[in-house]
């Protein structure tokens, strides 16, 4: 696949797309995993929901 | 399960933890087509292989609109229905559509440069989408700026119905004022104006993109709705009463 004489702003737009892509996608797992162990530290001191369902139980 | 169902976050997290495995597959899967799909388009007789580019521009300028057209009818539901997700939903696609109006710009300029001779032009439709931008901005802004969920659900909503009278005008600047941009070859009347070649990859990097802001959008909601709990067990844990 030849690219021609742009393929610098090809190549730089694809890898722009895909780095933040991966991005948005580490940003929502991290904040995933720090809002659960949250929760579970909560749940672990005996704080719980009005429901009594643990604080991290989604079901 | 009905609309009615969904509006309770317990039963939307179960929801979002059953469909988030499917709908990231499924995007995957369609991004991998798509891009292939790219790979082999042929080149333009104008644009060389700068058509490319067209690719995922074209997808990410769909959906910096179509997000603001989300948290638009988010907003309505904070304000008018008190949905209880309403405005969980509209603060977690803020930092979605501001990303991917990002990449409008960014790939729009990295396209304009050997193109038109400019990686910038204040024309019409490219200002308006760098308002877009800044609004997209100013929203997340305002989400940190105001602690309380609630008071700046109402601010957030107001500030978004206000800043959708900016989507039509994005959209129609190319016809409204005499712009560089091209005006609309796909969503147009009389149907697409581009060759097969190009409008069946087009169509699926938009297809594939929309699934991965569906994706990205529920996973943050998720988020939020986890956030929230955390708030309110703090709170709990402050005044020493039941969550």
């Amino acid at each position: 696949m030849a690219l021609g004489p742009y393929a610098s702003f090809i190549v730089t737009s694809y890898a722009l797309v895909a780095a933040m892509v991966l991005i948005l996608i580490l940003w929502i797992v991290v904040d995933y995993r720090r809002q659960k162990t949250r929760l579970a530290e909560f749940e672990a001191s005996g704080v719980v929901r009005r429901s009594g369902r643990g604080a991290g139980d989604i079901g | 399960m009905t609309l009615t169902d969904l509006a309770n976050p317990t039963r939307f997290l179960a929801l979002t933890a059953r469909i988030l495995p499917w709908l990231a597959a499924a995007t995957a899967l369609l991004l991998a087509i798509g891009l292939v799909q790219s790979a082999l388009a042929p080149d333009d007789y104008q644009q060389g292989a700068t058509v490319k580019i067209m690719f995922i521009h074209v997808p990410n300028a769909w959906l910096s609109m179509f997000v603001w057209g989300v948290m638009s009818i988010a907003a309505l539901g904070t304000l008018v229905w008190r949905h209880p997700l309403a405005d969980v939903a509209a603060k977690a696609a803020a930092p979605i559509g501001a990303a991917f109006t990002f990449l409008a710009l960014v790939t729009g300029s990295l396209w304009g440069r050997p193109m038109w001779g400019t990686y910038w032009e204040w024309d019409a439709r490219l200002t308006s989408v760098l308002i877009l931008f800044l609004m997209y901005l100013g929203l997340i802004a305002l989400w940190r700026a105001v602690e309380d969920p609630s008071r700046a659900a109402r601010a957030a909503a107001i500030l978004t119905l206000v800043g959708a009278i900016n989507i039509p005008i994005i959209k129609f600047s190319v016809d409204w004022w005499n712009t560089l941009h091209q005006p609309a070859s796909v969503l147009r009347m009389g149907g697409p104006a581009m060759d097969r070649a190009y409008l069946v990859p087009l169509l699926v990097m938009a297809v594939a993109f929309s699934l991965l802001f569906v994706t990205l959008h529920l996973a943050a909601m998720r988020n939020e709705i986890l956030r929230r709990r955390v708030r309110a067990l703090q709170m709990l844990q402050a005044s020493g009463r039941p969550a």
